[in-house]
């Protein structure tokens, strides 16, 4: 099973086994991981998933959809490694990603 | 004070639907949201996307889906309550007493809560000091244009808010646009007019900034921006406008002394009624074993709700359980028979 880290604001490191098949997202949400609100629950409508991408990820994700970069526009503090994490999907490809939670999702 | 069977807090499907059922058996209902029209997550957050779940509509959009909501509540006299967001429920004897931040106030025994993620509210500007500024010369929101006129006016955001708003002050004011990236998620006619401004002089455009610090006393007076390449830019400026569009904030159902866990409200399953009796929660705002966060359960949910309601509106009443079909009583509540 995969293995995705989030590291939350505070630095506090979560490694967590993510099923194939679940987003980011969904892996954070269901083992309580702080910071990812996800309110409209993956739809790409909200921005409150937004994370930031390690560097050396950013070019082996899957490419961003149009409306992704559109509602990052909203997210809080957007960089150049934003990622909405329900646009993610865990597979083996993504073993080892790491993403940084940010201070708040708006 | 407005007397009612029930007050429904959030206009959205649920909402909608739940209003239906409670006016089919012959319950008296308003409705409060914070946005500013009826259709909740569906006409904010997707008004143009297609949704393919609703039991027997093979195909429709957000807009779609309320404005046939809409039509089924004809039969009924509702009255909406919307650009308000409810602050206070409290006990009062065998009712709840209900205030709006516009302080309109209601007396009902009933309370349903189908408020999704909470009220939509603006989304805002990341650095701190921005707060002390809101309303005096910083804005989400305009609701009087003239103050801007022979001002110096920062816009922040990328989609057709900001974009119709730098038009729109540019014809009296000087307008600085400011977006994170080049593309512009706007109209494409609005984005043309845009950048004929800024060829023209009547706008300065700045991509790839965003807001880092605001500077001033009583007014804000410069601001701090950031490249994506890390260098800062200080400019001067009366005013700053952000359209960042909304997001949800759960807000004042906090503090109504109800079981929250995750941001959701946990409700039993028969009368979908939370740890407080003649408050019930419906829609993606609850939370019980097994709960789906799609349409159609919010449609159940709220049926079942509005039947709770009937006991409390209607103490000496027996509610007896009537089809659309044959129930003479339904059908002239829905204007089909004299």
């Amino acid at each position: 099973m995969p293995k995705i880290t989030y590291i939350t604001h505070d630095n506090n490191k979560h490694t967590i086994d993510v099923d194939n098949g679940l987003t980011v997202m969904e892996g954070a949400v269901q083992n309580d991981i702080p910071g990812i609100d996800a309110d409209c629950g993956g739809g790409m409508a909200c921005a409150t998933c937004h994370v930031y991408v390690k560097e050396d990820w950013l070019n082996k994700l899957p490419k961003k959809e149009d409306g992704e970069e559109d509602m990052l526009d909203m997210a809080f503090e957007p960089k150049s490694n934003s990622r909405l994490s329900c646009q993610l999907l865990v597979s083996d490809d993504l073993d080892g990603l790491i993403v940084n939670i940010p201070s708040k999702q708006g | 004070m407005n007397k009612t069977d029930a007050i429904i807090i959030g206009a959205g499907p649920t909402g909608l639907f739940t209003a239906h059922q409670l006016n089919l058996i012959g319950l008296n209902c308003e409705i409060i949201d914070n946005l500013n029209k009826i259709g909740g997550q569906c006409i904010e957050l997707y008004p143009d996307k297609p949704i393919y779940d609703i039991p027997a509509v093979p195909e429709c959009t957000g807009k779609e889906l309320t404005n046939n909501l809409i039509n089924q509540l004809k039969p009924f006299d509702i009255k909406f309550h919307l650009n308000q967001r409810v602050d206070e429920v409290k006990k009062d004897n065998d009712n709840w007493f209900v205030k709006t931040n516009n302080g309109k106030t209601f007396l009902t025994p009933n309370v349903i809560i189908a408020g999704g993620v909470g009220s939509f509210e603006p989304r805002r500007f990341s650095p701190k000091e921005c707060e002390k500024y809101e309303n005096k010369s910083l804005f989400y929101a305009i609701k009087d244009k003239k103050i801007f006129e022979g001002k110096i006016v920062t816009i922040f955001g990328g989609g057709d808010s900001a974009l119709d708003w730098a038009i729109e002050l540019s014809k009296n004011s000087r307008v600085t646009l400011i977006h994170r990236r080049d593309e512009f998620r706007g109209a494409k006619s609005t984005v043309n007019k845009m950048n004929e401004l800024v060829k023209s002089g009547k706008i300065s455009l700045l991509t790839k900034y965003q807001l880092t610090n605001v500077m001033g006393s009583d007014q804000i007076q410069n601001i701090e921006i950031k490249h994506d390449d890390g260098k800062t830019k200080n400019i001067k400026t009366d005013y700053i406008l952000g359209f960042f569009g909304l997001i949800m904030q759960l807000g004042p159902i906090a503090d109504w002394g109800l079981n929250i866990d995750k941001k959701t409200i946990t409700v039993d399953t028969e009368k979908f009624e939370t740890n407080q009796k003649g408050i019930y929660a419906v829609g993606d705002i609850c939370s019980y074993p097994g709960k789906l966060k799609l349409i159609l359960s919010g449609f159940h949910e709220g049926a079942l709700a509005a039947r709770a309601c009937f006991k409390l509106a209607r103490p000496n009443e027996k509610y007896r359980f009537e089809f659309t079909t044959t129930s003479s009583n339904l059908l002239k509540r829905l204007g089909k028979k004299e």
